[in-house]
């Protein structure tokens, strides 16, 4: 697989596309948070993780947690370019007897690790595999990929202060920090900021990037493998609906599956980028 | 008189670290209670205390058994059951290898009061459909419970007790896990009880067989799955059924019997247990007032046969 910076964007617009046809045959699901987060997960599952059909049941695989278990179709659409799944198999998301839930379930296909989309729950499980590695002296990563919104949410506080105090540097967190929530703005809502001050106070190693920058996910993921007693955190600016321009929206496009003719214009527009 | 089970099981819990290399031990907080600490002391690299955190230590711990460990936590049974939506979906739903351990059930925990005692917690874990359910009664039963659970694979959750109960098994007991365990015979009326109030069952049966009541007494400690044949089966031969337990009437227990018997076998049938909130007290004091020791069990019992 070429895992160059240019093929990986390619790659990620390309499976823009599959989220669109994905949600589109569906008829629902959350396009905006599944936008936002596949560059992400292109550079972390594709390249760090290294995701493939044979080592996605290695004891001591690289993990990947998604916890935003609602962005799930970019999942979906990783997995399938990594060879997991068969590519046909997306359209068959939401649908009844499909491995692909509506969010992650580990126990209907385990590849997506946990089971998630009851917001803020997929740290600590992230946290648990991570301390699991180091007791069994095997060398994986754990990446966790948060959404803003359920930053919200105690549970994931929790975690942050308990992988801290147990120096859990195996453990990577991705914010796929979108801006957005079903309700509105994020920082209208319930406001994260400022948060970077607030992680470091909280013993995280922190970076903050642009989230739709390619180099640049892959230059802070790779600065987040160094082992030095502090679990890392990657605040990931990106847009709610990226790379579709009336889907670039915080909240509109939330969890509201294209029409017939959207999806055509949003697969039409992706197009010109990958042309 | 008697022991804990939640000395049986940080005792047995302890023993098993030794054989059983994949267990490791969460507890938020409370493991001089809870007992964890038996184990935490023996294998500290397999102990993780994690604070006054629930919700962390569930997933956390469900993050673990999802890379092969099996892990047990601990916390008071209602702070850890509480926290239900992360047990249905982190442990319930992603079929996690945990053993959740609710510790100090019932009113019988005595003056801390309401807020520590747990009385609604079989309810809750009984609606997940894959949620193993054991109360034991006592300490063998206690001990042979957290054996099993140590070879089980699947979310389970052990009820125990603060307080002391006395033995209702002698050495020659065999724990088997979805089985009811008959104490007694008897053919006038059934009995199904659990857990802490075992023993007084039992007394409460001793007193109305000298009132010409020959009660059969039989321990459901396993709550979930529930032995069904054997419930239906006493039902059956002697037409009345009575539930006891130191939990809501709601749900619990008394619940389960009475979905079952409603469903494959309608029966005359009383509930005993909780109804109201708990409040502080001595744990004897607390028995009696609320009828859960052996008297008001009997009266329980007494009232319904008059009528029933």
């Amino acid at each position: 697989m070429d895992l160059s910076t240019s093929a990986m964007q390619r790659a990620a617009n390309e499976m823009r596309v599959d989220i669109i046809q994905m949600l589109h045959a569906a008829g629902s699901g959350h396009p905006g948070g599944s936008l936002s987060l596949i560059d992400i997960l292109t550079v972390a599952v594709l390249k760090h993780i290294g995701r493939n059909a044979d080592n996605v049941d290695a004891p001591d695989r690289h993990r990947l947690v998604l916890s935003k278990g609602h962005g799930v179709p970019a999942l979906y659409a990783v997995l399938a370019r990594a060879g997991v799944i068969p590519h046909e198999e997306l359209l068959s998301l939401r649908t009844l007897g499909s491995r692909l839930q509506g969010h992650p379930h580990n126990a209907t296909f385990p590849a997506v690790e946990a089971s998630t989309g009851s917001l803020g729950q997929g740290l600590s499980i992230a946290q648990g595999m991570a301390m699991a590695a180091k007791l069994d002296a095997l060398d994986y990563n754990v990446y966790c990929v948060l959404g803003d919104g359920e930053m919200q949410e105690g549970q994931v506080w929790e975690a942050l202060l308990s992988a801290a105090m147990y120096k859990v540097d195996n453990l990577i967190v991705i914010l796929d920090y979108n801006k957005g929530q079903i309700d509105g703005p994020t920082n209208e809502i319930i406001n994260l900021e400022p948060l970077a001050d607030k992680l470091r106070a909280f013993n995280w190693e922190v970076q903050e990037i642009d989230g739709h920058d390619i180099a640049a996910i892959d230059e802070a993921l790779t600065e987040a493998r160094k082992r030095e007693g502090k679990p890392h955190f990657i605040i990931a600016h990106t847009v709610k609906g990226k790379g579709v321009s009336f889907m670039e929206h915080p909240t509109e496009w939330h969890g509201k599956a294209p029409g017939d003719a959207e999806a055509r214009a949003a697969i039409d527009e992706l197009h010109t980028l990958l042309a | 008189m008697g022991k804990a089970t939640r000395v049986s099981f940080g005792e047995q819990l302890a023993e098993l670290g030794a054989t059983h290399p994949s267990i490791v031990v969460f507890d938020a907080d409370l493991s001089k209670s809870t007992q964890s600490q038996l184990f935490a002391a023996r294998y500290p690299e397999r102990f993780f205390e994690m604070g006054i955190q629930e919700h962390n230590m569930i997933g956390a711990a469900a993050g673990m058994a999802l890379c092969g460990k099996t892990p047990f936590i601990c916390s008071f049974s209602t702070f850890v059951v509480g926290r239900f939506e992360v047990i249905r979906m982190s442990v319930g739903y992603s079929e996690a290898n945990v053993t959740i351990v609710g510790t100090h059930c019932g009113v019988a925990i005595g003056e801390d009061g309401y807020s520590q005692m747990a009385l609604e917690d079989i309810a809750l874990m009984r609606t997940l459909p894959n949620m193993a359910i054991i109360q034991p009664a006592d300490d063998r039963e206690a001990r042979a419970a957290v054996r099993f659970l140590a070879d089980y694979h699947g979310p389970a959750f052990l009820r125990l007790t603060r307080q002391n109960v006395a033995d209702v098994h002698d050495d020659s007991y065999e724990f088997h896990f979805g089985k009811a365990d008959v104490l007694r015979d008897g053919a006038d009326a059934v009995v199904f009880c659990t857990g802490g109030v075992v023993h007084g069952t039992l007394l409460a049966a001793d007193m109305l067989a000298q009132e010409g009541v020959d009660l059969r007494v039989v321990n459901i400690h396993t709550i979930a799955p529930l032995d069904v044949e054997a419930v239906v089966k006493a039902a059956r031969e002697t037409g009345r059924v009575i539930t006891v337990e130191d939990h809501s009437i709601v749900g619990g227990l008394g619940g389960a019997i009475a979905e079952t018997l409603a469903e494959h076998q309608p029966t005359r049938m009383k509930r005993i247990g909780m109804t109201t909130y708990g409040r502080s007290g001595s744990p004897t004091g607390l028995y009696e007032h609320f009828g859960l020791d052996a008297h008001g069990i009997a009266r329980g019992i007494r009232e319904f046969m008059a009528h029933a």
